[in-house]
């Protein structure tokens, strides 16, 4: 009998619905990503950095080639040439393929001078897959998204016609 | 049991996917059916291999452990254990106390992470849409505790050969422990939601029914062979990584329908967080990496390491010629045989149950197609 009343009436349909009203008033948990930008663990791993000495400017890196043995989508390209008077390797280019990297972090775990490191930055989109592979300027300087147009010429020649609407 | 499925003028064929919301990734379904009610199905796979097993081949032992994040990447945290825990039972590697409790720890929270997507889609598909939102914001706060740790919410390349990464950043503790401590509420709303919810009720009893001997024919495991009343479960059969230390029990259903399967796995993610808990209070202090060598070479062999992930039985068959690469690596994915049965269990049933029952499975298939 109580049974057949708790079916005529709905009742468990309703102790849903009651728990639906209950969070209407509450917080909301959205979070407004394109204006706030989301706070970031201090761990994730984003977009590559080449760190420099924060005082003397000069680059980190020793051009020890650890990093591109490590990774395993081989896709670090450690260029670097001997110094005649020191005897030491000192790095020439850099180049880093965002668009295959697994971002699994091997690379900076491995780096003994912390010079590659994989940052906060999540924002990797680009418009074209040539903007993709990172040469050694934009992983010291970091990446100005917002100027397209400086995108256009060091990275390619020939652009799409979006990318020409896009930057007017 | 396989009846004779004839083309005759009655039965059409339909197309499901690849590109459809409840298969969950890229599976086309061929139905067979007659008027509402399926005949046959057929499943066809593969538009999401990427070679996984052969990328290993060319990979060093430590190169290859990223790329099992990929296969089920709802369940990183223990595709990863599998193979880790397979090289260093061949390279016989200590693993610290302190990285082996870290390790379940991780591995359970990834389980409910899993368990919840599960039911938020599955719920999801059989039309409840609020549950879909309450699961996503208990996920949301799993996979911050990921970031925090590991430095990724996905593919989390969770623990390195011999240990972990890095230990345990501040404040992590304290907030597993506030998870741990306001998740059970969480659950019953989830409960209160469904589970005496006459539709949900109505589109999940008698669906999709298999009985405990035809699971373990099919080869079934994880919660869709509990499910049918089969208590097998390797955390408890074949204890590995340490989980002899921790108690819990396994969940088991009755029917093997679809609703069966729904309980089981809301008492797993109970009985993952009471492992959880325990984990909390003897949480050891010491080292996090044990002495690994920088080249590693396993003795030549063969060794199947499997692990309980939130699918079932996840298996990894290495086999090693002595260098620094595997020579093989076989991968038993638990939902590639959950999917066999697919067939089996739609056959009657109406095309809305397909759904209900590819949800049940709970499929992933970036780990079918590998
Ligand atoms: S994060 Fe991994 S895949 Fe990416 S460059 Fe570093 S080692 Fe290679
Ligand atoms: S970035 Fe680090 S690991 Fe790579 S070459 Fe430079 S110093 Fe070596």
């Amino acid at each position: 009998m109580v049974n057949f009343l708790k079916r005529v009436f709905f009742v468990d349909v309703l102790a849903g619905l009651a728990l639906t009203l209950k969070y209407t008033f509450h917080r909301v948990y959205t979070e407004q990503y394109p204006t706030e930008k989301p706070k970031l663990a201090e761990r994730y791993r984003g977009a590559p950095r080449l760190n420099n000495d924060p005082e003397t400017g000069e680059t980190l890196c020793i051009a020890c080639d650890l990093c591109a043995q490590v990774c395993p989508e081989d896709l670090i390209v450690v260029g670097s040439e001997r110094d005649p008077d020191t005897r030491k390797k000192v790095l020439t280019t850099y180049t880093f393929d965002t668009s295959r990297c697994l971002f699994c972090g091997l690379c900076q775990e491995i780096c003994p001078t912390n010079a590659i490191e994989l940052t906060q930055d999540f924002e990797l989109a680009t418009y074209s897959r040539r903007n993709m592979v990172w040469d050694r300027t934009r992983l010291e300087q970091g990446w100005d998204r917002i100027d397209y147009g400086a995108d256009r010429e060091t990275a390619s020649g020939r652009e799409s016609s979006r990318y020409e609407r896009k930057t007017g | 049991m396989i009846e004779p499925t004839i083309l005759d003028a009655k039965e059409i064929e339909i197309n499901m996917g690849p590109q459809h919301p409840s298969t969950h990734g890229v599976l086309r379904v061929k139905l067979k059916i007659d008027g509402e009610k399926v005949r046959q199905a057929e499943c066809i796979i593969g538009y999401l291999h990427r070679g996984v097993e052969k990328i290993s081949e060319n990979r060093n032992y430590f190169k290859c452990i990223p790329y099992y994040d990929r296969t089920d990447y709802i369940a990183a945290v223990s595709n990863g254990l599998g193979f880790i825990l397979g090289v260093e039972k061949m390279a016989e590697i200590q693993v610290p106390e302190r990285a082996q409790y870290i390790r379940i720890m991780m591995t359970e929270l990834n389980r409910i992470a899993s368990h919840l997507l599960w039911l938020a889609t599955h719920a999801l598909d059989i039309g409840a849409m609020t549950v879909f939102l309450y699961c996503f914001r208990e996920r949301e706060e799993i996979l911050k505790l990921f970031e925090a740790l590991f430095g990724a919410r996905l593919t989390t390349h969770a623990f390195r050969i011999g240990g972990l990464w890095k230990d345990l950043p501040p404040g992590f503790v304290e907030a597993v422990k506030k998870f741990t401590d306001e998740f059970p509420a969480r659950v019953d709303e989830y409960e209160q939601l469904l589970t005496k919810n006459r539709i949900w009720l109505d589109r999940t009893r008698g669906i999709g029914v298999i009985s405990a001997a035809e699971a373990i024919e099919y080869g079934l495991s994880g919660p869709p062979l509990r499910g049918s009343g089969v208590p097998y479960d390797v955390r408890k059969l074949r204890p590995y990584g340490g989980y002899e230390n921790f108690e819990f029990d396994v969940p088991v259903g009755k029917n093997g329908d679809t609703y069966d399967r729904y309980l089981v796995r809301i008492e797993e993610m109970l009985q993952s967080r009471r492992i959880v808990e325990q984990i909390l209070q003897k949480l050891p202090s010491g080292p996090i990496r044990g002495k690994v060598p920088r080249v590693l070479k396993p003795a030549a062999g063969e060794y199947y390491s499997a692990v309980e992930g939130p699918r079932g039985e996840l298996g990894y068959y290495i086999v090693s010629d002595g260098s620094t690469q595997p020579f093989r690596v076989r991968i038993r994915p638990p939902t590639f045989i959950s999917l066999q049965v697919l067939d089996r269990l739609v056959r009657g049933h109406l095309i809305a149950d397909v759904v209900a029952i590819i949800g049940t499975l709970d499929i992933v298939l970036g780990e079918i197609d590998r």
